[in-house]
């Protein structure tokens, strides 16, 4: 039952990828393409996480993957305005 | 044979390689390059964790994914925009390069050949598993690096100190970066001790789990590479004295621990009974900290500025 | 059946990586293939969770920190710039 809910968790999570990935490749310019990002970093990873914890069952191995969500969460945000800076400053230069 | 869903995923993987591999090198746009081989380092990692090889996917993910494309980015930034882009090679090159990768080809291919029709030989990992217990680690990687085959280890840390030797011998180190916006002070300011923190973790659990001197080495590295460009300077660094002791730290304590084991009686670097988990840990910390500042200098690119100064002790610099 | 829920997932978040890929080898600008690489770092660390489970390696969980703080290094390191003059 447990392990059944983590699979949806993780089916859902796809979908999540699935648009990051998508946006990635049709919205038109470097800023619109960092919101994809966002999709697949909040709730693709999150659902993922949430969805392994119940399959891994061990209490030691969720809050590991929480610790990990949140990093990647912080990073990515901060990744993320550095490259829009990054590009912001080429347009300047350019 | 029946194809299952895990020869789908080993296929993609296998072809998603190679199609990365060439797409790093081809083209001429070298910042393009470097993207695209560190997107190649990441999938390696996931590929030896796929092999079962976690050490592997630890050490790729630090080193491969990270580190050699910064130091990648690093060297094209010397260059002028107009620059970074390469022109065509020649005809004897092109021809000595295509002659050098049917060769590899085959033997790749005579090397799938034989694994998959020839006869299984004996594995030498039934032989580690069997002395496992007394080697003082139960993580069978760590113990065939730092015991049944710590020479091999001594030497390729003897390898590294010459390759650093080399890069202070190049010269001053690299312009230091300007000052660093809010935010990348901030991220800068809580992922670096959080690298040392998960440095000191790996070392210390690779004596029972996937881990070890190179990955944490390789993190504290990369924690380097963050302040530095945070605009950290050299003279942030400790002193050129401490330096130059954690950088031959490594090799001092195999050294060491060879000569009290010959002088105990035992052969070269025959750990003492019971004794072995304890000097393991020991070697395991110097080494990490030599790695660390290896790598790190060869990201500051050269000697750090506080080096000169020294020369009236009658070191040469 | 839970190993082929598993399997099947990395199978489609594996080619989903892919997808995201192309953005990296067309990608006009040097920041669209950054984005790329930030992409298949998540996207890692979602696999090595997915193996880690699949293949019963806690380790691999480990490797998918490492990963994630790798990335935001490689992220750094790419945005940098140095003055010419400083």
């Amino acid at each position: 039952m447990i392990e059944l809910l983590g699979s949806l968790f993780i089916l859902a999570s796809l979908a999540f990828f699935a648009a990051g990935s998508i946006g990635l490749l049709r919205l038109p310019g470097v800023h619109a393409r960092l919101h994809a990002l966002t999709k697949a970093d909040n709730l693709g990873l999150g659902l993922l996480v949430a969805g392994a914890g119940l399959i891994g069952g061990d209490l030691l191995l969720a809050l590991k993957l929480l610790l990990v969500w949140l990093l990647v969460m912080i990073a990515s945000a901060i990744a993320a305005y550095l490259i829009a800076g990054h590009a912001m400053n080429d347009r300047e230069e350019s | 044979m029946e194809i299952t869903l895990w020869h789908l995923l080993d296929s993609l993987l296998a072809i998603l390689l190679l199609g990365l591999g060439w797409a790093a090198l081809s083209g001429t746009d070298l910042k393009r390059g470097v993207v695209l081989f560190m997107a190649f380092g990441l999938l390696l990692s996931l590929i030896w964790a796929r092999l079962r090889a976690p050490d592997l996917a630890l050490a790729e993910a630090a080193i491969g994914a990270g580190l050699s494309g910064a130091l990648l980015l690093l060297a094209l930034r010397d260059k002028e925009k107009s620059e970074n882009n390469l022109g065509q090679p020649g005809f004897l090159p092109g021809l000595a390069s295509l002659l050098l990768m049917l060769l590899l080809a085959a033997s790749f291919a005579l090397a799938y050949v034989s694994a998959v029709t020839g006869h299984e030989g004996g594995r030498l990992a039934g032989l580690a598993f069997g002395n496992l217990e007394q080697s003082g680690v139960s993580n069978p990687v760590t113990a065939v690096l730092l015991n049944f085959r710590a020479y091999d280890t001594l030497l390729e840390l003897a390898v590294l100190l010459a390759a650093t030797l080399g890069i202070l011998a190049l010269g001053s180190e690299r312009r230091p970066f300007r000052r660093p916006g809010v935010l990348l002070e901030g991220l800068v300011a809580w992922i670096s001790p959080l690298l040392v923190i998960v440095a000191g973790y790996l070392l210390w659990a690779g004596a029972h789990a996937p881990g070890g001197a190179f990955q944490a080495g390789a993190l504290l590295a990369a924690a380097i590479v963050m302040l530095r460009l945070g605009g950290m300077r050299s003279d942030h660094l400790p002193g050129p004295l401490v330096q130059r002791w954690l950088l031959v730290g490594g090799i001092t304590a195999f050294m060491l621990t060879g000569y009290l084991a010959s002088f105990l009686g035992l052969v070269f670097l025959q750990y003492p009974d019971g004794r072995a988990g304890l000097l393991i840990l020991l070697i395991e910390s110097a080494a990490m900290l030599s790695i660390a500042l290896s790598l790190g200098l060869a990201y500051i690119g050269g000697r750090p500025s506080g080096w000169e100064n020294r020369s009236s002790r009658g070191r040469s610099s | 059946m839970i190993e082929t829920v598993l399997l099947t997932a990395s199978l489609l978040l594996l080619v989903i990586l892919i997808t995201g890929l192309m953005r990296a080898l067309i990608g006009p600008s040097l920041q669209d293939r950054m984005l790329s690489i930030q992409l298949l770092g998540t996207g890692g660390v979602a696999l090595l969770i997915l193996l880690g489970l699949l293949l019963d390696i806690e380790a691999l969980v480990d490797t998918a920190l490492v990963l994630a703080l790798l990335a935001a290094v490689a992220a750094a390191a790419l945005t940098r710039r140095e003055k010419r003059h400083d």
